[in-house]
């Protein structure tokens, strides 16, 4: 699905008007009055089937936004009060997605589904091909009978008009894990034992039914009580709002951000420390290393790929480094990852280091209720000026590269790229793991996303714009040796 | 004769709201139409202060406000401009 469709619009609008409201003399009440002032009466109905639906997703929307879990949210609490709840926060949520029910009903679940295309034709392979004895014909159209068909797609294959069809549900089509799926209710459920947090299945819904809880309230609200909120911006923001990241650092100043940070910094020490873990693993005999960079990976090595975890590398990740430099700078901030991708808030959850995340999306919300104009802006210098590599670690191939530049030519270094997890590269891992080698290479960079953090599910911008970026902006940085 | 002039708004409330999808016109535009359209990325043209977030990103094809803008939505009305023209 594109980047920028209406789902992702309507999101990023909910997000603005909460934050207006939140930077409003009244957040609770202007909050209670969102959906009304975005469908108000005579209003259109442009999804749903009335206004009062639509009003009722909205408002879900905007608990998940205030960020609540949507799956048992009571109706009779009115949302001035989640409004005023979400200001006494202490921590984020423990699970940092949730499914807006009323929004997924929709979609229909996964089945073999014959179309009018059928000409109830004399051959009828179909019945003929079907082993489960599943397909009748009624009426002169054939039939599937759902309780017999195993989802084989063998008469797919067979029928000469091409009139069956598998239909799929996205979200379930897009989860490398099998973690979410549809309940007897047809509502989809994740399942988060399982789920390792990797966000496609956030991007993949063509209803925008599957919500991140966000954390911008808790950070607004520590700002608005003059703690010293510090911003850590990702390598991969770079093309992702119009402006420079000098630009951003003096838009984040301006919204009440003590200092901003780049994770670039972070990302050095990564390369650094990575290429002599490389050294030290293959004097030691081991065949191949994997990188470790990447949050949804680790979640899924923890979870379900734990043959893969003696390959992965120990090294931490750019996010781990950049925190514990920012807590060591300032004892006393609340530091703010800024993020490409839900899997960083699970990161966090596991890094007292690391108190909030705000992702790209809630970012450029930040700035449009704020009314900042960033090209305008004139730029603010970063203390640390991190390196061309560190900066292009949130492209596929960047964090190979890093380390085979900080490793310097010391040992042979060869590369191999998994550009997105998927039940594929999952069968390849596993595949290296259990052979105890690679045969592609012998650093196996894995990056979740198609195309690296570039393709994060909370990205604004495109892979391929987001990549032209910042190998423009990167050209002329210092070599990190 | 005279060129369509066709200005995608860069502004903060625009690249947020899906320009920065926008800025692939500027491959696509010169390619289909060479040099009679004119492209040009431009900061906040202003609409989104009395129009709202709701109706970003906003683009203008001379005179014409697109706003919601999309690729095609872009495409369509620069072609309906040039097929007036000659006319
Ligand atoms: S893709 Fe999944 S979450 Fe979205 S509507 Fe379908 S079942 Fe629900
Ligand atoms: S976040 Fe990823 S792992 Fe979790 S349910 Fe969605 S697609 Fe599956
Ligand atoms: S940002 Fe486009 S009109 Fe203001």
């Amino acid at each position: 699905m594109d980047k920028n469709n209406q789902a992702t619009h309507l999101k990023k609008e909910i997000l603005v008007k909460t934050i207006k409201a939140f930077l409003s003399d009244n957040f609770e009440e202007n909050t209670r009055l969102i959906p009304f002032e975005m469908r108000p009466k005579g209003h259109e109905v442009p999804y749903r089937c009335c206004i009062y639906k639509e009003r009722e997703i909205l408002r879900n929307r905007i608990i998940a936004t205030l960020g609540f879990p949507i799956e048992g949210s009571d109706e009779r609490v009115l949302l001035s009060n989640y409004a005023k709840e979400a200001q006494k926060r202490e921590k984020p949520d423990e699970q940092t997605l949730t499914v807006l029910e009323s929004a997924c009903k929709g979609c229909v679940p996964n089945r073999i589904f014959v179309t009018d295309l059928c000409q109830g034709c004399v051959a009828r392979p179909c019945i003929e091909n079907c082993k489960f004895g599943a397909i009748s014909i009624v009426n002169g159209k054939s039939q599937i009978d759902s309780s017999k068909c195993k989802n084989c797609t063998k008469c797919i294959q067979v029928c000469p008009y091409h009139a069956i069809v598998k239909i799929v549900v996205p979200c379930e089509n897009a989860c490398p894990v099998d973690a979410i799926s549809k309940d007897e209710q047809g509502h989809a459920r994740i399942d988060f034992e399982k789920c390792i947090t990797c966000g496609k299945c956030v991007s993949s819904c063509p209803f925008g039914a599957i919500h991140e809880k966000s954390q911008i309230i808790d950070i607004l609200t520590r700002i608005k009580q003059g703690k010293k909120v510090v911003a850590m911006i990702a390598p991969s923001i770079v093309g992702q709002l119009p402006c420079t990241i000098y630009q951003l650092k003096t838009a984040l100043l301006k919204c009440g951000f003590y200092d901003v940070l780049e994770v670039a910094q972070g990302a050095d020490v990564t390369a650094l420390n990575e290429a002599e873990e490389f050294r030290e693993r293959i004097e030691n005999g081991q065949k191949f290393m994997t990188t470790s960079c990447c949050a949804g990976y680790n979640n899924l090595v923890d979870k379900h790929l734990g043959e893969i975890a003696p390959f992965r590398s120990e090294t931490k990740t750019p996010a781990y480094y950049i925190a514990q430099i920012c807590k060591e700078k300032y004892p006393d901030a609340i530091s703010v990852f800024i993020s490409p991708c839900v899997a960083k808030k699970s990161e966090a959850l596991k890094n007292d280091n690391i108190d909030y995340v705000m992702n790209y999306e809630e970012l450029g919300a930040l700035f449009v209720a704020h009314k900042i104009e960033l090209s305008e802006l004139e730029g603010t210098q970063y203390e640390v000026e991190p390196s061309r590599e560190g900066r292009n670690f949130g492209i596929t191939g960047g964090v190979a590269k890093s380390v085979e530049a900080a490793d310097n030519g010391k040992s042979e270094i060869k590369p191999y790229l998994v550009n997105g997890i998927n039940k594929e590269s999952i069968r390849a891992l596993k595949g290296f793991a259990k052979k105890g080698e690679c045969e592609f290479g012998n650093l196996i960079e894995v990056m979740c996303c198609e195309g690296g953090c570039v393709g994060g599910n909370d990205c604004i911008s495109n892979v391929r714009t987001a990549t032209k970026a910042i190998n423009e902006f990167t050209k002329d940085s210092k070599p990190i040796v | 004769m005279k060129k369509t002039v066709v200005k995608i708004c860069m502004g903060t409330t625009c690249f947020v709201m899906g320009a920065s999808e926008l800025q692939e016109l500027e491959e696509i535009i010169p390619k289909k139409f060479g040099n009679s359209v004119d492209i040009q990325g431009v900061t906040c043209l202003d609409y989104c202060s009395s129009c709202s977030e709701a109706q970003a990103p906003y683009v203008l094809v001379d005179d014409e406000v697109i706003n919601k803008a999309t690729i095609e939505k872009v495409m369509e009305a620069i072609e309906r401009k040039l097929n007036n023209g000659q006319e």
